[in-house]
């Protein structure tokens, strides 16, 4: 058997980097730590393909059966004899998969980081960050069993609240980070709480036993009940729970259109193509245990769609470009979502597993090459607003193309990625819920709208006066675009049946033109009304918003979701619980304290009320106690 | 001596006395009248010491000898009181009892 | 001589050696030696007591002695540790070690200061090493006077007022706890004979329920009022506010400890059926303490109540941990004793090192700090993101022992309470980053702050040791568990006939 014991130099390789920049960094010129950073991820994404490739066309498969590979494991920490967390390297199709994707994007964000944040300060503590992210979402995706990956989940959390924080002066920057990890910390309590739940009935933390059909997750499950579902349901409800919270799925999602405070490599990196997938990838990892309560599988499918479309209206209405691709991030995140829930086990039946991750794989390349491209804009124009852009197609060229190569794959255009993987989902979704279809296939559409909206705005339109002729990135911003550009054109045609699967088998797939030619056309009725209203400047959106008035409106404030938010956590949470219970604290609790005090001193100055200092006084009474003695004695004796 | 004064005599004396000292001691301000009212007190009991012992037991002589020791006492504690209450009016100027109250607690 | 004493001793010399120092230099300096000699024979202590076990040497106490000390009422001096109180030494000598450096400018009276803390140092170790009740009751009593003064004089804001509560709140604790160190001592041979405060002793022997469940609530309430357990936790904020930097550090890194370890050891360990009898009420106090004290702390505006509120809870899960009786909790409420010890001892010492370069201690009073002060302001996070249960550092795995250990009881009552108590790792994170948003983020406020320099060799130091200390717990935990587990088997042997 080949020793994939090497892999864990993958994840490791990162950490040191980070020891190494975070506190040497600030010893060299900037430059230094950006090299050394990409340098160093560089040996990792080598070490990657290699895995990958070892993996997926020389070792991995055993009579078309991919293996599930324990690469490296230690004992990290134990608990009792049989729950006791493990670090290591788990190497199957989808975490081989996750690697790729996780390197290569990080890769490129390192490579084009130095030249988008040349110059500005904390540029080692940005590469340290960057450096510590990757450890964590590495450490994620290859984690041997959950408690690992809980722990990982945690560090990409931070690093995630670190980097959207990068510039800590801007007072939005902050409260955006503050909110990024508050939301997803509340999630992963559901996590956390699943976790233990799961651990408890099953015995183990083990991804292998859990996930294993004669495991005692799904060979024995435990019958214990709770409100009228089996524990296994609540355990498994509770950490989608915290896969939602991670992938911005609604109602968690409000955190990551406030993410894009951050850097926009960073917005790229992990709020587009690795963290926040995360979610996905959990359900995909436990998947074997989804498919047996039915319940929370449907709970995945349903809770995908509706962010899905609920991202998609909105991102129609928003004018700041990262918000826009931010809320099609979780469009397209509730995609995969939707496709995993409405997922079989085994072969065809697992199409939409398949699908999901499939579409995971693509989304990765086109939006992070659009998010990059998004950052050469917003670095030739000095601003994120959609009305302050226009006709930039002559001074980014290269950008200009590259955006356009994106946005075809993410509308579903053939030949570009997007259109296999969504189409895949589509079938699925077709197959198992007509429901979801027709939302998932509205999605669509919305989608090719409003990136060409996007597209025609930025590149078409009116131009504006800018103050200096925008100019084309430098060439380390350029040449991870056009890698990625690349890698949107062509990711389509992997054979991914042949290698990422529900129950490992490989099986073959065919197009079904009933649903292709449909989510083509809708796709070009979106491009075409996009077309209609933005290549010139037209009357047409602001008529239509005028038209849905009150609907465009909520739309345009999401949905008042931040709103309720605020008003849960300001005004009941702050207001009425916190407030009062330091308030009790202060005047019940230590005033019940004090009171003890306050009797006590009381008590004391009555009595020593009682020592006047007047001699006669005290003879009175010694007079008349000894009377009141003699008087009882005699009483008593008589 | 005392032939015919019956011992009731002796001891309404000693115990009015007794009284008046008290009473002069409760409700008189001034220190040294004050110190009279506990001599008064004293001499009550030097009365009934003598009574008792003259009537009771004639052949004895201990209440003689106690009462001669309350006279040595009194007179110590007069002399040694008087020096206190002359200090006191040296300090405040005053020998109302009810003044001093400085070191109550 | 045993190596258990050097503890003792070494704190003495130190004391004795500041007598003869003629300036404010010298003083620091020795007290600095001093306590680096401290460090280092409780690192010996740690490494041979690992180096013991491994050899297989299975004694219950190691480096046990007993010297007769009154013999008719046989009180002996008896002093042995195992894998708890070792580690707990560890955790005191890092704490004063680092409280050393963090008062390295103190001018008011620095001899009487260095002394008093010293001292009260001395009285922890004893407290930890020994085995004997009334020893232990003496040392108790050593650790909390100095308390007073430290606080009384070299405190800030109302001094005398947090000092006065802070010293009878703890004096009435200690008095309830000499009420059940009676009770168990007069029914430690109920055959007759003499009568012992040894605990291994009073271990064996089989004490009458109703008796335990009379002196159970003495002995918990006892120590729990300093651990901080719900409604007796509120002389923690008022004297943490006012103590000066090290006595915080010292106090809620390590004189806490002394509440939940006199939990442990005394009040559970010996009285194990009133312990399961009981249990549910105390329970729920500390489930309160855990979710009460962090809510609490969202609302507060100085730093120091801040972060009396966040031990509040903290401390709360110790308890709560030890409540649930198996290894695994009691494993995971040890090593939060640990790591809260050093967690807020390096918080303390941050606000300490803040307070002396802003003069102010509230948090809506500063902005922008990150930016003049990096090194402070990073070690800030680092010590936020700790207390918020990052993993990688040591508060990480003691809560998620903590966790996994309460869930193993399955019944409604323990799981709502543990899902209560968990869910404060979510206000945590709000209130730790609220502070950190508002006070080292943003732009600067005032102009002053502009001149502010960062840290000084000694603060690094401080800061330093302690970062160490819960990182080097966080990364790699493994033989700290290990180490503790191994002292819990007698506990638990006692408490498994009460489990079913």
């Amino acid at each position: 058997m080949f020793d994939f014991s090497y892999t864990i130099w993958i994840v490791l390789i990162p950490f040191f980097l980070f020891i190494l920049i975070g506190f040497l960094g600030n010893k060299f010129k900037p430059a230094v730590s950006g090299i050394v950073g990409s340098a160093g991820l560089f040996i990792s994404w080598i070490l990657s393909i290699y895995t990958a490739y070892k993996y997926f066309f020389v070792v991995g498969r055993v009579d078309d059966v991919y293996q599930q590979i324990i690469g490296y494991n230690t004992l990290w920490l134990r608990f009792t004899d049989t729950l006791h967390i493990d670090m290591g390297v788990f190497i199957d199709p989808i975490s081989v998969m996750m690697l790729i994707v996780v390197t290569t994007v990080s890769l490129m964000a390192h490579i084009y980081s130095t030249g988008y944040l040349k110059g500005e300060k904390g540029f080692e503590r940005y590469y340290a960050f960057l450096s510590l992210f990757t450890f964590a979402m590495l450490g994620l995706v290859v984690a041997t069993n959950i408690f690992q990956m809980y722990i990982f989940w945690e560090l990409v959390g931070v690093s995630s609240y670190l980097l959207i924080g990068f510039y800590y002066t801007r007072d939005t920057a902050v409260a955006a980070s503050k909110k990024a990890f508050i939301v997803t910390r509340f999630a992963d309590l559901g996590f956390l709480i699943g976790i233990l739940l799961l651990s408890y009935y099953c015995g183990t933390f083990d991804f292998l036993t859990l996930t294993s059909p004669t495991g005692p997750a799904i060979g024995t499950p435990p019958a214990a009940t709770f409100i009228g579902m089996s524990v296994l349901t609540w355990a498994m409800i509770l950490i989608f729970m915290g896969g939602a919270g991670k992938s911005a799925m609604f109602p968690l999602h409000i955190w990551l259109p406030d993410a894009m405070e951050g850097p926009t490599p960073v917005s790229a990196l992990i709020h587009a193509a690795t963290m926040v997938v995360a979610g996905v990838y959990l359900v995909a990892r436990l998947f074997p245990i989804y498919i047996t309560v039915p319940i929370a599988l449907q709970l995945v499918a349903w809770v995908g769609a509706f962010s899905s479309l609920f991202a998609a209206i909105i991102a129609c209405t928003q004018y700041d470009i990262k918000r826009v691709l931010a809320y099609s991030t979780m469009s397209q995140i509730g995609y995969m979502m939707c496709a995993l829930g409405v997922s079989g086990m085994g072969g065809h039946e697992g199409l939409g597993y398949m699908a999901s991750m499939f579409h995971l794989f693509t989304h990765a390349f086109f939006k992070a090459l659009l998010f990059l491209c998004a950052g050469a804009i917003i670095h030739a124009v000095h601003s994120n607003y959609l009305h302050e852009m226009g006709g930039l197609r002559k001074y980014l060229p290269i950008t200009h193309i590259t955006f356009l190569i994106a946005c075809l794959a993410i509308a579903g255009i053939p030949p570009f990625s997007g259109f296999f993987s969504k189409d895949e989902i589509l079938v699925a979704a077709y197959h198992h819920d007509t429901a979801l279809f027709l939302i998932e296939y509205v999605v669509a559409g919305l989608t090719a709208f409003y990136m060409f909206r996007l597209y025609f705005g930025i590149f078409w339109g009116k131009k504006q006066d800018y103050h200096h002729a925008p100019h084309e990135a430098p060439k380390s911003m350029t040449i991870p675009l056009i890698f990625l550009a690349f890698g949107a054109m062509f990711a389509g045609f992997i054979p991914f049946s042949h290698l990422v699967t529900s129950d490992r088998h490989i099986f073959e797939l065919h197009t079904e033109w009933i649903i292709a030619i449909p989510s083509i056309v809708i796709a070009l009725v979106g491009i075409g009304v996009a077309w209609v209203m933005y290549l010139k400047p037209t009357g047409i959106p602001g008529k239509i918003a005028h038209a849905l008035h009150g609907f465009y409106r909520a739309a345009y404030h999401k949905f008042y979701v931040d709103e309720l938010y605020l008003f849960i956590t300001q005004k009941i949470i702050f207001d009425h619980i916190s407030k009062p219970i330091a308030w009790f604290d202060r005047h019940i609790v230590d005033g019940s304290m004090n009171g003890i005090s306050y009797v006590t001193n009381q008590a004391s100055d009555r009595i020593k009320g009682f020592q006047s200092g007047q001699l006669q006084q005290y003879a009175l009474v010694f007079v008349s106690g000894a009377v009141i003695l003699a008087l009882v004695f005699i009483y008593l004796w008589t | 001596m005392f032939e015919g004064v019956p011992l009731s005599w002796f001891l309404i004396l000693s115990t009015v006395m007794f009284f008046v000292g008290v009473y002069g001691f409760l409700v008189r301000k001034n220190l040294i009248t004050m110190l009279m009212s506990i001599e008064l007190i004293l001499n009550s009991v030097c009365i009934n010491f003598v009574a008792f012992n003259k009537i009771l037991f004639p052949e004895h002589m201990e209440g003689m000898f106690f009462t001669i020791f309350i006279i040595a006492v009194a007179a110590a504690e007069a002399s040694v009181a008087i020096a206190i209450i002359i200090n006191i009016y040296r300090r405040i100027v005053n020998i109302d009892v009810e003044k001093m109250d400085e070191m109550k607690y | 001589m045993n190596i258990l004493l050097l503890l003792i001793i070494i704190p003495i010399l130190t004391i004795i050696g500041i007598l003869f120092t003629r300036d404010n230099k010298q003083v620091r300096v020795v007290s600095a030696i001093g306590m680096t000699f401290q460090l280092i024979t409780s690192a010996i202590i740690i490494l041979w007591f690992l180096a013991e076990r491994h050899a297989g040497n299975t004694a219950e106490f190691l480096f046990a002695s007993n010297y007769v000390w009154y013999e008719t009422l046989n009180i002996h001096f008896y002093i042995g540790v195992d894998g708890i109180s070792v580690a707990m030494i560890g955790l005191t000598s890092m704490v004063i070690f680092a409280g050393i450096f963090a008062s390295w400018d103190v001018d008011d009276l620095p001899r009487e200061f260095f002394t008093s803390l010293i001292l009260l140092s001395s009285g922890v170790f004893g407290f930890f090493i020994s085995l004997d009740l009334f020893t232990m009751f003496l040392f108790y009593e050593v650790a909390v006077i100095p308390m007073y003064l430290l606080i009384g004089i070299w405190g800030t804001g109302p001094r005398h007022y947090s000092a006065m509560k802070l010293t009878l709140m703890l004096m009435g604790g200690s008095a309830l706890i000499l009420v059940g160190m009676l009770g168990l001592y007069f029914n430690s041979n109920p055959a007759g004979g003499p009568l012992t405060f040894e605990i291994p002793e009073i271990a064996k022997v089989n004490i009458p329920l109703n008796t335990q469940l009379f002196f159970f609530p003495f002995l918990f309430i006892g120590f729990g009022v300093l651990g901080a357990l719900f409604p007796f936790h509120t002389w923690s904020p008022d004297g943490h506010a006012s103590a000066p930097t090290a006595v915080s550090m010292l106090h809620a890194g390590v004189l806490m400890k002394l509440g939940g370890y006199g939990c442990y050891r005394v009040a559970v360990f010996l009285l194990p059926a009133a312990a399961h009898e009981l249990a549910w009420i105390f329970l729920i106090l500390t489930t309160i303490s855990v979710i009460y004290g962090a809510l609490g702390a969202i609302w507060q505006k100085d730093l120091k109540y801040i972060n009396a509120y966040s031990s509040v809870s903290h401390c709360g899960l110790v308890l709560f941990a030890i409540l649930m009786f198996n290894e695994t909790a009691m494993n995971g409420a040890i090593m939060q004793m640990i790591s809260h010890g050093i967690m807020t001892a390096l918080f303390f010492a941050l606000i300490g090192m803040i307070y002396g370069r802003t003069h102010t201690r509230y948090i809506n009073e500063m902005s922008g700090l990150m930016k003049v002060m990096p090194f402070l302001a990073v070690a800030y996070v680092i010590a936020g993101l700790a207390s918020l249960g990052l993993p990688g550092f040591s508060g990480f795995v003691a809560e998620m022992t903590i966790f996994v250990g309460a869930f193993q009881h399955a019944d409604t009552f323990h799981r709502v309470a543990t899902i209560i108590a968990a869910s404060s790792i979510v206000v945590t994170a709000v209130y730790i980053l609220r502070v950190v948003a508002m006070m080292l983020y943003g732009k600067i406020n005032k102009e002053e702050y502009e001149l502010i320099t960062d840290a000084k060799w000694y603060d690094r130091m401080s800061v330093g040791t302690l970062i160490f200390g819960i990182t080097a717990i966080g990364i790699a935990p493994l033989w700290l568990s290990n180490m503790i587990t191994n002292g819990l088997g007698p506990m638990i042997e006692k408490l498994l006939p009460g489990m079913n």
